[in-house]
């Protein structure tokens, strides 16, 4: 018995030596192959006399586990050693830079997000969305609000015009959302709670005015409601979308033809280094113009304004963006300078919601 | 409008400080545009005595002055050529900021000798242009030594800059300032004074007369007047200079700034005619082709063709004199010289002088207030008040007034519910309330309840009904008095409000975006050549009067204003840019000729993956295949997928004409088109290509047909799906879509999904041909297949192909 703890001990001293998977591989072959010296033990069983056989046999198939065993485990760690070789091999330079996901390279321009963040104030009092062509008729844009030909109202509006036609009327570029007032009020009756951004033109260029620039238009018309409303309209407003607790604002009397009384308003704000704070009346600027929609309108409309009555304002969409998001100059909007619209611009997945703030 | 506050007081009694009517101004609608008090520069300047002169001993013209400045005897070089022992002036001590030689003095050794401070001339003041000598003053400025200067003469006066809106013109005069702040409260309007009360000396040698068609008397229906005789013509006094120049007038002489003075004094304007340069009697009436004049402005009027023709003109018996309200003439007007005038004081019709005065392109102070409306009411006044300030000024006898026509009357009766206040804006206000804030303004209330009646005094042309009278009476009380009221909410949680294509409008930006898009928005209007390159340009969408060649007709396609921000981009050598816009295109000028394009350009290596050297690999050109992708995502986006497209190869003109498509919603309806834009356009607008475009027209997108928010029933299967290869050779001019349909359409049941995994040309294919690979995937639905049945579809297949495209199976 003892030789075959002798040979058990030369296998495993070899497969202890064995440094790669092909001389383990030989001396697997030399032990358990068809030749090997365990197999020769095992087949040399079948000629030895069974109560040798028995006992013999046992210790040689415990030899034959001990080897098997072994040469397992040795060549686990072989393999690993070799894997851990080749790995080696492979290291990347993990710090060179990738491609910037299509997603993130994207962007919104202020513009519409400003547009999508006030509708989304409105939506929730439950103004829908109106809208009118930007080439109107001088009807639409001047005559049916309240502002006749010869006024001097008209002349302050430095409206782009097209050709006279051959009929003597001309179409201008609307140069205000007023005219959606109009069109929405001449298709459906009331009550009426609109908002209309778009798009406006007048002939005017310096810092603060470029000739394109867009408006938002609000209307409401029913029988009852007040400047009171129209207070807290723009005020709910003002909170939600400059996202501040608190709002001072300042209404002042002012003209519009088109509504009666008339008021401009101003917020209140403080400047700290280059930023703007609101809140306060340190300093005021001025942000839109408002007012009761006037009689004429409404009649002009088909509308008896002993019986309806209603608000309207205008907000300028790239002002509020400049106030809220702190653009110095008003006409680099329209250029398309990419450099601009990465810096100012908005990942497209940025997506104003009233839930997960404006 | 402009006006010193010392001028408001005159018509305004109030303790009120200047901070408080400034404030008030603008809450009531008259806005505080800008205040500025001279005197805040000038504060340092005091009036001081030369008590002595010396001769400077190293310099001829210099003097050396003893200045006594009320506290101490200073010494202080002049160079001065009036400077004289007794002379009272004003002296500026050291470190006083000189404005009108920007400076600000330091103790100096001038010539060796030691100057604490300096006395001064106007122009060291910016008082005038005056510098050859140092300021002298009255006799009585003697007891005033030490007093600071602006006191003393007047100047510390704050003038005001309002703006006045265009219903206002009654606030173009300092007194209807006045009586707004009466009326809310800081004050009280002092009583209207106008001028002489006379009956006149003489009848006016001057006749005044009106000739107008009956149906156009309208345009002058009152012209009075007076004739002074003997008056004395030349500098207006100090007080009146003063006040014409903070406000920004130049002083010209006293007859002249009398009229300019009631005109902002009253909103009043007058003209002063030289009686001795009239031709007989002067009238009012309409201008023709035959009359010209040369007026005050320095301009010939008339001469072009008709240019006064229809116009309101005032003339002698031989000349035009001026237009009637608008601007006065040359020859006609008052010098130093004159001796006897005819003053004018009339009502001209404000729709007449607007159209005239634009037409000639003519702005005077005069225009301004006319084309808004004066009151007529002001006719006498004017002539009284004309009157009596040449009197005063300039000495004469005045005739009997001159009368042709009549004033309108100018005020209108409102019936008026006092509570429609409180239904237009809340606030409750009681019936006296309303009215006392109504008589504050110069309305006249009677009657009692729901139905009194107003009347709108004649200065408030722009009253017309009962909101305006609500208007009036909220920004007295005060707009701050409305209490902010909730809108009552039409539904607890608010409900969808965005249409169909408004959604669409938002999604398209946003799929844009996703795909690297950099969103502009360029202007509207483009330069006629881009507007025709892209099929645009009709003369009814070019503005007529546009800013500049640059911005002059309407856009027919976002892509002339995309490809020049792209070229501004590269200019400024930027990386590769993908730029897109979601915005109005104009195909003609009525209502239902604006569409909404959502349009995506790629130059050159702007590739979705990223643009431009990488050290995975530089990114290649884009291709057409990377402007169908962009279609196609837009497309998919609003619930189309590519399947139910048509897509054809017949672009518009500005795409290359191989490498383009139109994608079509069966015959009638086109989506939108991509590919590479045409190297000769691109030449065109100074571009290198390539650059491939997008253009989806969101108008054309229908309406989804099913709104439920149900999906129907997904099909479950344990099967596997089995795929099959095909590689076909086809003629070249095959398309690829149809030969995808047609397997597709070889056992509909069967057929989930056919794609194309290899597209080849060469040689080996012989000419003109190339060869498509597809793999198509079978879903079972009941039972596995067998190879019969599997080969069974594939002969289908290959059968359907061929029969669809002539196609052959490569072997």
């Amino acid at each position: 018995m003892s030789e075959l703890k002798t040979l058990e001990q030369q296998i495993i001293s070899a497969i202890e030596q064995a440094d790669n998977l092909k001389s383990l591989e030989d001396v697997r072959v030399s032990a358990l192959g068809k030749k090997g010296s365990i197999s020769a033990l095992m087949q040399g069983l079948g000629k030895m006399p069974p109560e040798e056989r028995k006992s013999f046999g046992q210790a040689v198939n415990s030899v034959k586990q001990a080897v098997t065993s072994t040469l397992e485990d040795r060549k686990q760690s072989l393999e690993r050693a070799a894997l851990d070789e080749r790995l080696e091999t492979e290291r990347e330079d993990v710090t060179l830079p990738v491609r910037q996901a299509a997603a993130n390279a994207g962007r919104i321009h202020p513009v519409s997000q400003v547009w999508e963040e006030v509708t989304e104030v409105f939506a929730d009092l439950g103004f829908t969305m109106a809208e009118g062509p930007h080439i109107e008729t001088d009807e639409n844009n001047f005559t049916k609000l309240n502002i006749p030909e010869e006024h001097p109202a008209r002349q302050e509006h430095d409206t782009f015009y097209f050709n006279r036609k051959d009929d003597g009327s001309r179409r201008v570029l609307r140069t205000h959302t007023s005219p959606v007032q109009i069109r929405a009020m001449e298709r459906s009756k009331p009550p009426l709670r609109i908002i209309a951004p778009g798009r406006v033109f007048r002939c005017d260029s310096d810092q603060t005015h470029t000739p394109m620039f867009h408006q938002i238009e609000g209307l409401v018309i029913d029988e009852s409601t007040h400047m009171g409303h129209l207070k807290w309209v723009l005020e709910e407003f003002c909170k939600t979308f400059f996202e501040v607790d608190d709002v001072t604002m300042r209404f002042r009397a002012s003209h519009f033809p088109f509504t009666e009384p008339s008021a401009e308003v101003d917020i209140g704000y403080s400047k700290v280094g280059d930023e703007i704070r609101f809140g306060g009346d340190e300093n005021w600027m001025e942000i839109l113009g408002c007012g009761m929609v006037h009689p004429n309108v409404l009649k002009n409309v088909g509308l008896d304004p002993e019986v309806y009555q209603g608000f309207a304002f205008g907000i300028g969409i790239d002002r509020l963006a400049t106030l809220k998001y702190g653009m110095p100059d008003l006409r680099p909007f329209f250029t398309g300078d990419l450099k601009w619209l990465r810096h100012y611009g908005f990942s497209v997945l940025n997506v104003p919601t009233i839930a997960g703030g404006l | 409008m402009k006006f010193t506050l010392s001028w408001l007081k005159d018509h305004l009694e109030t303790d009120a400080t200047l901070d408080d009517i400034l404030a008030k101004l603008t809450l009531i609608g008259l806005e505080v545009e800008e205040v500025i008090n001279p005197a805040d520069d000038l504060s340092k300047f005091v009036i001081a005595r030369i008590e002595k002169t010396d001769k400077h001993p190293d310099a001829d013209k210099l003097k050396v002055c003893t200045v006594n400045n009320g506290s101490e005897q200073l010494q202080v070089v002049c160079g001065a050529p009036n400077a004289k022992e007794g002379l009272v002036g004003v002296f500026a001590p050291i470190g006083t900021y000189v404005p009108g030689i920007d400076f600000t003095l330091t103790k100096a050794k001038i010539r060796g000798v030691e100057s604490f401070g300096m006395m001064c001339s106007e122009s060291e003041l910016q008082l005038s242009d005056e510098h050859d000598g140092i300021i002298e003053l009255a006799a009585d400025a003697g007891d005033h030594i030490g007093d600071t200067y602006v006191s003393y003469a007047g100047l510390d006066d704050p003038v005001i800059d309002i703006y006045i809106t265009p219903n206002r013109p009654d606030c173009l005069g300092v007194r209807g300032v006045a009586r707004d702040l009466a009326a809310a409260g800081l004050g009280t309007l002092r009583d209207e004074d106008c001028g002489y009360d006379g009956k006149g000396d003489y009848k006016s040698p001057v006749n005044i007369g009106l000739d107008f068609p009956k149906d156009q008397a309208h345009i002058c229906p009152a012209f009075w007047g007076r004739y002074i005789k003997g008056v004395k013509n030349g500098p207006s006094p100090a007080w009146l200079q003063q006040r014409l120049k903070a406000i920004g007038l130049r002083p010209i002489n006293a007859l002249v700034d009398i009229t300019n003075y009631i005109s902002f004094d009253r909103g009043r304007p007058l003209h002063v005619y030289d009686a001795d340069k009239l031709s007989g009697d002067v009238e009012a009436r309409l201008g023709t082709d035959k009359d010209q004049f040369l007026a005050l402005d320095g301009k010939e009027y008339g001469k072009a063709n008709g240019e006064l023709q229809g116009t309101c003109l005032i003339a002698d018996e031989k000349n035009a004199l001026g237009l009637g309200g608008i601007l006065g003439g040359e020859d006609s007007g008052s010098t130093d010289t004159t001796k006897n005038v005819l003053i004018e004081s009339a009502y001209f019709d404000p729709i007449q002088i607007a159209v005239t005065g634009r037409k000639l392109a003519i702005i005077s102070d005069s225009r301004y207030r006319f084309e808004r409306g004066i009151d007529p009411q002001s006719v006498e006044c004017g002539v009284n008040l004309a009157t009596k300030m040449i009197l005063d000024l300039c000495g004469g006898s005045p005739s009997e007034i001159i009368k042709a026509g009549t004033p309108p009357d100018g005020t209108k009766e409102i019936p008026f519910d006092p509570q429609r206040v409180t239904r237009l804006t809340g606030v409750a206000l009681t019936d006296k309330d309303v009215t006392k804030t109504l008589n504050d303004l110069g309305f006249k209330v009677s009657g009692k309840g729901d139905k009194v009646k107003v009347t709108a005094p004649s200065w408030r042309p722009d009253i017309d009904g009962p909101a305006d009278l609500v208007e009036e009476v909220i920004r007295i009380v005060g707009l701050d008095k409305v209490k902010p009221t909730p809108l009552e909410r039409p539904f607890g949680i608010a409900r969808p409000v965005l249409t169909e294509k408004q959604k669409r409008v938002r999604l398209a930006r946003r799929v844009l975006a996703a795909r690297g898009g950099v969103e502009a928005v360029t202007y509207s209007f483009i330069k006629q050549d881009e507007a025709r390159l892209f099929g645009g340009g009709a003369p009814e969408l070019q503005l007529a009067n546009p800013m500049s060649a640059d911005l002059a007709t309407m856009r027919p396609s976002l892509l002339p204003g995309l490809l020049m921000a792209a070229s501004r981009n590269i200019a400024k050598s930027s990386d590769d840019p993908a730029l897109h816009e979601v915005g109005e295109v104009y195909h003609t000028d009525d209502d239902n000729g604006q569409a909404v394009n959502a349009t995506m350009i790629r130059v050159a290596t702007a590739k979705p993956s990223g643009a431009g050297r990488h050290w995975q690999g530089a990114a290649k050109p884009v291709t057409l295949y990377d402007a169908k992708a962009d279609a196609i995502a837009l497309l998919e986006a609003f619930g189309l997928t590519e399947a139910k497209l048509q897509i054809t190869a017949d672009a518009p003109a500005w795409y290359h004409p191989g490498r383009s498509g139109v994608l079509r919603l069966g015959p009638k309806i086109t989506l939108g088109t991509f590919g590479e834009l045409h190297p000769a356009v691109l030449k065109q607008l100074d571009l290198k290509g390539p650059i491939v475009a997008a253009e989806i027209d969101i108008d054309a997108i229908p309406e989804p047909k099913n709104k439920s928010n149900t999906r129907s029933a997904m099909e479950v299967t344990d099967l596997q799906p089995v795929t099959r290869d095909f590689a076909f050779i086809v003629d070249i001019s095959v398309k690829a879509g149809d030969l995808v349909r047609a397997a597709s359409g070889a056992d509909k049941k069967l057929i989930t999904d056919v794609i194309v995994f290899d597209h080849f040309e060469g040689e080996s294919l012989g000419e003109g041909k190339k060869s498509l690979a597809i793999a198509a995937t079978l879903q079972p639905k009941t039972q596995t297949m067998t190879d019969e049945e599997i080969d069974a579809v594939a002969s289908k297949i290959i059968a359907a192909v061929k029969k669809s495209t002539g196609g052959e199976i490569r072997s």
